[in-house]
């Protein structure tokens, strides 16, 4: 409606022509409402579509999983699991010497990577300089973002060698003769093995694990902080006393998290831990991962009993993973939730 | 007497603290020493071992057998390839999938569930998703192929850029969404020009660091891209790429084949750590 059509309202044949142009446009106006709430409601549902297709792949994984491997356990039911025959040639395949391999290489894992990223969390939130804060974060981050292969690589050339000269003779000298643990240290000291394992595994997954505790250990509240240091505490009693207690959730979170990775880590465990069906008390013996297993075989596996195995194994790992990561996203949520803040 | 000392400052009760507090925070700086330790040592490892590779026949010959000559031609070709259709492919999927959560995932189940299964995404082994692109795509079609390589990758890449889309789309303030809506937008309109506008920065990011993360991935490759000795496009044939190569050649006995696996590392590895610090020291924004 412009100001001309208002000058010109004595004219009746203006004014209905007036009356008519408003009601054009609020038909116009209506139509364009009707559009707007019509691709409102397409894109609301584009994006739906893709948010379940998200939740479609991990439908599709299991399900596809569960398929594949159906044929072994059909024909070995629980028994896949619990034998310890692992044999491509005569046909035998049971899974535990790979859980169990995947078990102990990520709990090693754990044992070494906790208390080394609990240092890293406190020297990056209490001890560091602010100007360091960022860089130090940032080189811990990158150790994560290194592929899996070049710890492979690295592990298998580098670190085993020196890893079998020094480190396993020592540790036979000053742990072997020790009752119980001591036959965790013997053997041939090869460089590869459960343990090497286990040590480069520890490496991947201190990045993961220091930073989610370098995050949770931030929201504590400085006040908090500041009264027991008020009261006199040390540095080291305001972590222990105040910062650890209020983050225990996501601590546990951040070291399930690390514990998920470890349990799902292929190419570097594949190159070191030896790839030998072995369930052995030593830990210098080599042994086999659920992945390396998998990474190793699958390629040249021929068609029936053999793929359906590797793709069982694949079933387990997932599953094992599966309920880790869950547990891990359940305590940090726990926090958050405590928090009051979003994750 | 004893009263008197445990009130003073040279009490044994208070040195012992400032010993424990020293000590453990001594230990905090070793922890922190051997982690930078680490990450040197492998970094001097891969400069020390794969600059003597590299060269310009690495970048414009193909795979050699034992032996002769060659380089990685092929295996460069063949990653770049791949990992630019997952990237294509996985970018619209994380990108809407991230909208929906950040957006219109206020009520019902679908937001919360989807959201919780993401995260568990992020961190499940790379390998079960090449099992899974196998099962679902290889075994069907009956041969490896640059294409069943790359839908494993963009398997691994969806999660990342779901998680950082929400994540920025969190960060714009309520109030900018609001002005515009007074202004008449429709949704749609607010959220694709408003919205997402505000933190281009950040979801870019997001696609990096999905670019860096699925550029080293090996596992998956194995047994849906397998390898080609040979130049190849076709993305219906197994394709070399760089992991899978680095791989083979590392584990192989022969000298030449080495030296190029070294090289292939050194590379790859400077440019995913090239696109990490990139993309924090462009992008610079606040992550919660």
């Amino acid at each position: 409606m412009s100001t001309n059509d208002i000058s010109q309202t004595t004219n009746s044949t203006a004014l209905r022509a007036n009356y008519v142009s408003r009601e054009q446009e609020l038909a116009a106006i209506a139509r364009r409402l009707k559009r707007q709430r019509w691709q409102d409601w397409a894109f609301r549902n584009t994006t739906l579509f893709f948010a379940l297709f998200v939740l479609a792949m991990l439908g599709g994984i299991i399900g596809s999983l569960i398929a594949g491997s159906y044929p072994i356990f059909q024909q070995l039911g629980f028994g896949f699991i619990t034998s310890r025959e692992w044999n491509p040639v005569t046909q035998e395949f049971g899974a535990l010497n790979a859980i169990f391999g995947t078990l102990v290489t990520s709990f090693i894992a754990l044992l070494i990577a906790v208390p080394i990223s609990f240092g890293i969390a406190i020297f990056l939130t209490e001890l560091c300089p602010a100007w360091l804060k960022r860089p130090l974060g940032t080189a811990v981050e990158l150790l994560a973002a290194i592929p899996s292969i070049i710890y492979g690589m690295w592990g298998l050339f580098v670190f085993a060698p020196i890893f079998a000269d020094y480190i396993q003779p020592f540790l036979n000298k000053y742990l072997g003769d020790i009752p119980g643990i001591g036959l965790l240290f013997q053997g041939a000291p090869m460089g590869i093995g459960m343990l090497a394992a286990g040590i480069i595994l520890a490496i991947m997954v201190i990045p993961y694990i220091a930073s989610v505790m370098r995050d949770v250990f931030d929201v504590v509240p400085g006040v908090i902080k500041e009264s027991a240091y008020g009261l006199g505490a040390t540095t080291w009693e305001v972590v222990r006393n105040i910062v650890l207690p209020y983050t225990k959730a996501g601590v546990v979170g951040g070291i399930m998290l690390g514990f998920g990775r470890a349990l799902g880590e292929t190419m570097a465990v594949t190159f070191v831990i030896g790839n030998t069906a072995n369930i052995a008390i030593s830990l210098y013996e080599p042994g086999a991962s659920i992945a390396s297993t998998i990474a190793n075989e699958f390629a040249e596996a021929s068609a029936g009993p053999h793929i359906a195995a590797l793709i069982g194994l694949g079933l387990v790992l997932f599953l094992i993973t599966f309920i880790v990561l869950a547990l891990a996203k359940l305590m940090l949520m726990q926090l958050a939730k405590g928090e009051g803040a979003r994750t | 007497m004893s009263e008197r000392n445990q009130a003073s400052p040279t009490s044994s009760i208070y040195k012992r603290r400032l010993l424990i507090n020293r000590l453990a925070l001594i230990l905090a700086l070793v922890a922190m020493a051997i982690g930078m330790f680490f990450l040197l040592w492998i970094l001097w490892v891969l400069v020390s071992k794969g600059i003597g590779g590299i060269n310009l026949a690495v970048f414009t010959e193909m795979t050699p057998p034992p032996g002769s000559p060659g380089g990685l031609a092929n295996a460069i070709f063949g990653s770049v390839v791949m990992v630019g259709v997952a990237t294509f492919v996985a970018t619209p999927i994380g990108i809407l999938a991230g909208i929906y959560l950040a957006e219109f995932g206020k009520q019902g189940w679908v937001a919360p569930v989807t959201r919780f299964v993401n995260d568990i995404l992020l961190s499940a082994p790379s390998i079960i998703l090449g099992l899974f692109i196998y099962a679902i795509y290889v075994a069907k079609v009956q041969h490896f192929s640059g294409w069943a390589g790359s839908f494993a990758l963009a398997l691994i890449a969806i999660p990342v850029v779901v998680r950082t889309t929400e994540t920025m789309l969190l960060l714009v303030p309520s109030s900018l969404r609001e002005a515009a809506a007074a202004l008449g937008a429709p949704q749609w309109k607010i959220i694709t020009l408003i919205a997402m506008r505000a933190v281009s920065g950040g979801v870019i990011t997001g696609v990096l660091l999905a670019v860096a993360r699925i550029s080293g991935e090996t596992a998956p490759l194995l047994f849906t891209a397998l390898n080609n000795q040979f130049w190849s496009a076709d993305m219906n044939q197994p394709m070399a790429n760089l992991p899978v190569v680095i791989y083979q050649f590392a584990m192989s006995p022969f000298e030449n084949w080495q030296s190029l696996a070294w090289a292939g590392a050194m590379l790859i590895t400077f440019t995913v750590l090239a696109i990490n610090i990139l993309t924090r020291v462009v992008f610079r924004q606040r992550t919660y």
